[in-house]
């Protein structure tokens, strides 16, 4: 690439608009997920992406084309499958992952139905794409895309900040909040709500397959460097927006059709897979470095 | 526009791939590696594109070689990951397959655009080309409905030869290791059956559905029944009703088959979560109304036989003061005496109610078995 080129995507407001969004969703999505990742439900990210799939369709077939409604679609279906999942692993003997696969699966598939069927059936379907809902184009953020996620994702975040030591105290010691007389299960559901809020601003970006990701990756690559709280949630945050900034950038460096979802993925699981070797807390080359260092040293006392 | 001829051998199709997934399938629920199969199905698609890379030929049977490896390399990439103690066990599955799978569809997207690995039929599943031929071996061709009876078939086979071996590893790993059964082998000779039967769905279903035809079906018959044998034939069936159903229902309405056959899959769960006999929703709920209504007898029996033989009999054992008594709704004691004199607990005597033998039996064994 020569540096006209370069020059020329640097001066392009709309490309700097764009990638302010994606690391805007990346920051929301790595703060809200590091909770998910510490309390073990990574994988609700996952459910929740792609059970957004049928609320967008459904909101696409009564007529929504704005983006708060179509988002606003996927959060309640989001939220409805993880209730469900809920409910399943409360009153039946289905282990809780096979309810979440369940879940998966059964919403993602009456999302392609419904999908597949506006695209055949609704006459303006082709001017608004919605199979990019799939794997994301952040090419097609608007301003008003913008305006969505930047409410919606400070909401999110001022809640987090808000509840922060009823959340802290869920994720490590339930059952003590619990027993101190903490709405344990209201607590939960708020946190999960945050976590469709987070998944669901990032689908046009990022698209419902590989929104998890972004709520695992940076949240997992913060781990490894420090092991309070507070700072794993900023860190993540930051990686996050990174991954969502940088990958926005590679996939317009590659061109039109490549979609988003897959090079900020990308972006995320380099993050990883650097922090795993090089944490400062956790990771693999800086304890072999500091075992070599001091006889007594090893690997920094967890906090968990 | 897909009616009959081939209709038929679409329907044929996805019943034969949903039967081939529920086998390996109710293992993996019970196994509770449900989520595996979702992470396997993922990363099909990087094996395909690497593989298509090196034999540049869209047709060549390697392709489904390079999917198989794909799907073992992301289990121990899981469990190499698990194995470092940095990550959990869940972030573990949700780090490995989302990044191969982003792998494979940037690698699809920018170098396959115009090949027959068309991205969007790769990736949702196009049962209405899984009638075509595919493959070709010394230029036969290869139609997918044999390849999946195929695997089927082998499915089957294994199921019957290993049956006990999984059975034992699965329900107790440590006896079976004692045993010198080796846990190990049988897992991973499981999970080579669940990739290289994702890979055979991979066509008609899609890399994302393909956890709902492993785990759906399995997890229905575990509501139905207990008997791991039973819970094998009803998985299958389960499959194979919501298979045909949703390719009927998908074709009727001209829209995604696989999405619908997870759809009527999924009804079919609901309805079995909320019907099922003994553990259902309703099963349950009317258990506790029943025990609710036990219970409400229960209790005037032993407030009866308290008093029967005191002072203050004449008292507490009018129907007309019950209820400053017992403390419940005036409708209700009607409705629970009504009862209990139905049960032959009790019995009117003018005002007054009196303990039958079998009342005060009742109120004798939950006095006696509380100490009193």
């Amino acid at each position: 690439m020569t540096t006209d080129t370069l020059r020329s995507l640097l001066d392009s407001s709309a490309l700097w608009t764009v990638t302010a969004g994606a690391a805007g969703l990346g920051l929301v999505a790595g703060a809200v997920g590091s909770f998910a990742v510490l309390r073990r439900q990574s994988l609700q990210g996952d459910v929740i992406s792609h059970a957004a799939l049928p609320g967008l369709a459904v909101a696409f077939l009564l007529g929504a084309r704005e983006p708060v409604f179509l988002i606003l679609g996927g959060a309640v279906t989001g939220w409805a499958a993880m209730v469900l999942v809920g409910a399943v692993s409360r009153r039946s003997r289905v282990p809780v992952d096979a309810a979440l696969g369940t879940a998966l699966s059964v919403f993602f598939g009456l999302g392609l139905v419904l999908l597949t069927y506006a695209q055949r059936h609704v006459p303006d379907a082709s001017r608004h794409p919605l199979e990019r809902y799939l794997f994301g184009q952040a090419a097609l953020l608007r301003e008003e895309d913008l305006r969505v996620i930047g409410y919606l994702g400070a909401a999110a975040l001022a809640l987090l900040a808000a509840f922060w030591k009823e959340f802290k105290l869920l994720s490590f010691d339930a059952d003590f909040a619990a027993s101190i007389g903490r709405p344990v299960r209201l607590l939960d559901l708020l946190l999960t709500t945050l976590t469709v809020t987070a998944v669901v601003i990032g689908l046009k970006a990022v698209g419902v397959v590989l929104m998890t990701a972004l709520l695992i990756a940076p949240a997992a690559a913060a781990r490894q460097w420090t092991n309070r709280l507070g700072v794993m949630v900023v860190l993540a945050g930051l990686f996050g927006a990174a991954a969502g900034a940088g990958g926005t950038v590679f996939s317009h460096l590659a061109g039109g059709g490549v979609p988003t979802g897959p090079t900020v993925v990308l972006s995320a699981t380099a993050l990883v897979v650097l922090s795993l070797l090089f944490g400062t807390a956790r990771g693999v080359a800086w304890v072999a470095i500091r075992t070599r260092l001091s006889p007594a040293g090893g690997r920094a006392p967890a906090t968990r | 526009m897909l009616y009959t001829q081939s209709a038929f051998e679409i329907t044929l199709v996805l019943v034969v791939v949903a039967a081939a997934c529920a086998l390996p399938g109710v293992f993996l629920v019970l196994r509770r590696m449900a989520l595996v199969s979702d992470a396997i199905g993922h990363v099909l698609l990087f094996g395909i594109v690497l593989a298509y890379f090196a034999t540049r030929d869209a047709d060549s049977p390697w392709l489904l070689v390079g999917a198989a490896a794909a799907g073992m390399l992301t289990v121990v990439l899981v469990e190499l990951l698990q194995r470092t103690q940095l990550v959990k066990a869940d972030a573990a599955v949700g780090l490995a397959f989302p990044a191969l799978f982003a792998a494979g569809v940037l690698l699809a997207s920018v170098y396959l655009r115009n090949t027959h690995l068309d991205i969007d039929a790769v990736l949702l599943g196009q049962p209405e080309l899984a009638t075509e031929p595919r493959w070709w071996i010394d230029g036969v061709p290869v139609k997918p409905l044999w390849v999946m009876a195929a695997v089927l078939t082998l499915n089957a086979a294994l199921l019957l030869l290993f049956y006990k071996e999984l059975k034992l590893t699965t329900f107790d790993p440590g006896l079976a290791a004692a045993l010198g059964f080796r846990p190990g082998l049988v897992h991973y000779g499981l999970m080579v059956t669940v990739s290289v039967t994702a890979v055979a769905a991979f066509d008609a279903v899609g890399p994302v559905l393909v956890v709902g035809f492993f785990v759906v079906p399995a997890a229905a018959a575990l509501l139905l029944t207990e008997r791991l044998a039973v819970v094998l034939g009803v998985a299958v069936l389960v499959g194979a009703a919501g298979a045909a159903a949703g390719t009927h229902l998908a074709i009727r309405f001209d829209t995604n088959i696989a999405g619908m056959v997870a759809t009527v899959l999924g009804l079919i769960f609901a309805g079995v979560f909320v019907a099922s006999p003994g553990r259902g929703l309703l099963a349950q709920a009317a258990r506790r109304w029943r025990q609710a209504r036990a219970f409400h007898e229960t209790m005037l029996a032993v407030h009866l036989f308290q008093h029967e033989n005191t002072p203050a009999e004449p008292d507490e054992a009018r129907t007309d003061g019950l209820y400053r008594h017992l403390r419940w709704p005036a409708g209700q004691i009607a409705a629970v005496v009504c009862r209990a004199e139905r049960h032959g607990l009790v019995r009117r005597d003018g005002d007054w109610l009196r303990l039958t033998d079998a009342g005060r039996a009742r109120a004798r064994t939950i006095l006696v078995e509380r100490g009193a």
